[in-house]
């Protein structure tokens, strides 16, 4: 069974999910930042994969998948790291990036790999649904492996319906119209938008995503939705880390606290 | 029409609108819209009042008889650097600007590279009373001093595009981001045939003008519609775009694109897309890019601001795929020659990116027979048809 729909079986709230660009900050840190984001509580990683022309991204990210890139890492490389993971590593893992790296290594290539090193799904912001649908949605599907699609305050609730429609896993709510890093904290406004979506009852669970940093944000996002994605954030903390293990399990442990006897 | 975008915003296999969720409404709006906006009779009348008017077009196409006496060819130039700010750019940003104002739209974001768009820009928002962000390249902003103060000067605020090689590229991802952070609000202009559809197809709209225009003055200079070349510089490709617009279905007449060859196409100093590119999506759209064999996008070079883009149109990398363009790489060094030589044969001062195609003529070998090189034969129909076509619409 495909991870991602078994935390969502198991678990209807608080879900925590983390992003991280692969190959920062450095290297061969791949595999170790999945496994303290695992034992300090994540409930799902997002590894990013990094790219050069990131457009989506604000300065913090672009940063992490600049430095990803000079130390070395590419999507091949990353796949390789992967190789065990499955070994150490038992919540889903999604992979996010842009489109071109992907399409440059096979489609057909790069889900079969996947579905064998047990990767669960893919974000890629800039594969819209419609080309999702045309050209890559039965390669996805004959491996196993689910597409998340983003939405956000512009998105009509027409679109959010086709997209609850043709999504199988969760739906990504990006929090407002902002690149990643852009806002910090959740406004009122925001909060009526969450609410908007929570009344469609959608299909498919929702994360919010984009300006979550910490048990405040994480917080006010889990009232609507079914629980956060944390990136900029996330990266900040790498950024600054000396000691990945300590630094990791004090974060999220910070971000979860209210929670904790709950999930643990 | 073998060559126009198909109702997915494809041409041939390039194209489509490879953008993230948060700038859908904005390109879906525009898809659905812009063609109905633009034949308008409101539109057409500002729009070819503006060309004409505010422009100056028709721009004269001009017999460059010392400079066909060398290549023992006709050659005419199209004077589109005879447009008000120096360069076809604005004949598309006069379009999109009323395309924004039909929409609603309060303010205007564009890259630039030479700085002519962002020129043409800020010209077109000067005039219109809204308010612009130029995003340019930093390098770019350097070798384009005078055209960062003109735009200054328009009232417009210049942000510089610090990541990557700080080019056209660059300041390119930073107005999509800007975009994606203000999108009600805020029309994008593109400068050129990229970006996700319908940008593409509408630019080139736009600056068909060009070959309109190309039609009826060679129609009236010299009693045919059609040359037996149309050379282009390609850095996004919209001059190109418009000059091909009409011909494109002509297979009689002959497209001639020219990239920049930077400092030779293998030197690894090179903007020649075509020529290193791969299949891949850049900037919204499938076409050709330079970029590694993990698909990073590689940082171009060319010593022209307005070519040093590691892409082309989708229309163009169709024109190449389907063989129905030829194209040529042109080194700094040539395009520089090119540059110095028409200036001293003809008293005119090209561009560099101009250049570019101008030093193709080198590479081309064009056989007298082929060109029938006449200027006799022009300067006649030049003393008896005086008449400045009229910027008529024939869509
Ligand atoms: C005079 C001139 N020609 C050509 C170009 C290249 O753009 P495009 O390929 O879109 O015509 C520029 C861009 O700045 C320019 O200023």
């Amino acid at each position: 069974m495909n991870r991602l729909d078994e935390v969502f079986q198991q678990k209807k709230a608080n879900i925590l999910s983390v992003y991280f660009t692969a190959g920062f900050p450095g290297l061969t840190d791949t595999i170790p930042i999945m496994t303290h984001l695992q034992d300090a509580g994540a409930d799902i990683i997002e590894v990013g994969i990094p790219y050069s022309d990131p457009v989506a991204d604000g300065p913090t990210i672009q940063e992490s998948n600049q430095a990803a890139l000079k130390n070395g890492m590419n999507l091949r490389l990353l796949l390789q790291q992967l190789k065990d993971v499955r070994k150490q590593i038992n919540i889903p893992i999604v992979l996010m990036g842009y489109f071109n790296p992907v399409m440059q290594y096979g489609i057909e290539r790069f889900c079969q790999e996947c579905h064998e090193l047990g990767v669960d799904g893919f974000i890629f912001p800039d594969l819209p649904m419609q080309m999702y649908l045309d050209e890559f949605k039965e390669a996805f599907e004959k491996h196993g492996l689910h597409n998340i699609f983003l939405i956000t305050p512009q998105t009509s609730d027409e679109r959010v319906r086709a997209i609850d429609k043709n999504s199988d896993s969760f739906i990504y709510v990006v929090s407002s119209a902002s690149i990643t890093g852009a806002k910090t904290g959740i406004s009122s406004e925001q909060e009526a938008y969450f609410q908007r979506i929570c009344d469609l009852k959608l299909k498919n669970p929702t994360l919010i995503g984009f300006g979550i940093s910490n048990q405040e944000t994480f917080e006010k996002a889990c009232k609507t939705a079914h629980g956060a994605i944390i990136g900029s954030a996330f990266i900040k903390v790498l950024e600054h880390s000396k000691d990945l293990k300590t630094d990791i399990h004090n974060y999220i442990r910070s971000v979860k606290k209210a929670h904790e006897n709950i999930i643990h | 029409m073998e060559y126009n975008v198909n109702d997915k915003g494809f041409y041939g296999k390039f194209g489509g609108a490879y953008i993230p969720e948060m700038l859908y409404p904005n390109v879906a709006e525009l898809r659905d819209t812009y063609l109905e906006i633009i034949q308008e009779t409101a539109f057409q009348e500002q729009f070819y009042y503006l060309l004409k008017h505010y422009v100056g077009r028709p721009t004269p196409l001009y017999l460059a008889e010392r400079l066909s006496e060398k290549y023992k060819a006709q050659i005419y130039l199209k004077r589109e650097d005879l447009c008000h700010t120096g360069a076809h750019k604005i004949n598309n940003t006069i379009g999109q600007i009323l395309v924004a104002r039909k929409l609603g739209k309060k303010s205007i974001i564009a890259e630039t590279g030479a700085g002519q768009h962002g020129v043409a820009t800020a010209t077109v928002c000067a005039l219109m009373g809204m308010d612009c962000i130029i995003y340019m390249g930093s390098h770019d902003m350097e070798r384009q001093k005078p055209n960062v103060e003109r735009m200054k000067i328009l009232g417009a605020t210049v942000i510089p595009a610090t990541s990557g090689s700080k080019t056209l590229k660059d300041a390119t991802n930073e107005a999509m981001r800007h975009w994606i952070n203000h999108p009600q609000e805020t029309h994008y202009i593109i400068g050129s045939v990229v970006g996700p559809h319908p940008y593409p197809a509408m630019v080139a709209l736009f600056q068909s003008v060009i070959s309109d225009e190309i039609k009826m003055q060679l129609q009236q200079q010299i009693g045919r519609e059609n040359p037996d070349y149309i050379i282009a510089c390609v850095g996004g490709g919209s001059n190109a775009a418009g000059a091909f617009y009409h011909f494109m279905d002509n297979k009689d007449v002959k497209l001639v694109a020219v990239e920049a060859a930077g400092k030779g196409v293998n030197s690894g100093q090179s903007a020649a897309t075509t020529a290193l590119g791969t299949m891949g999506i850049l900037h919204g759209s499938r076409t050709l890019l330079m970029q590694t064999e993990d698909g990073q996008v590689t940082e171009p070079y060319s010593i022209s601001a307005g070519l040093d883009y590691p892409g082309i149109g989708p229309l163009h990398a169709h024109l190449f795929d389907t063989k129905r363009a030829t194209f040529y790489a042109v080194t700094d060094e040539n395009a520089m020659k090119a540059g110095i030589a028409l200036s001293r044969l003809e008293g005119i001062i090209p561009a560099i990116e101009t250049a570019h195609a101008l030093a193709a003529l080198d590479e081309m070998q064009l056989q007298p027979h082929e060109s029938r090189y006449s200027p006799q034969q022009a300067r006649r129909y030049y003393s008896s048809n005086r008449d400045c076509p009229r910027p008529g619409c024939t869509r």
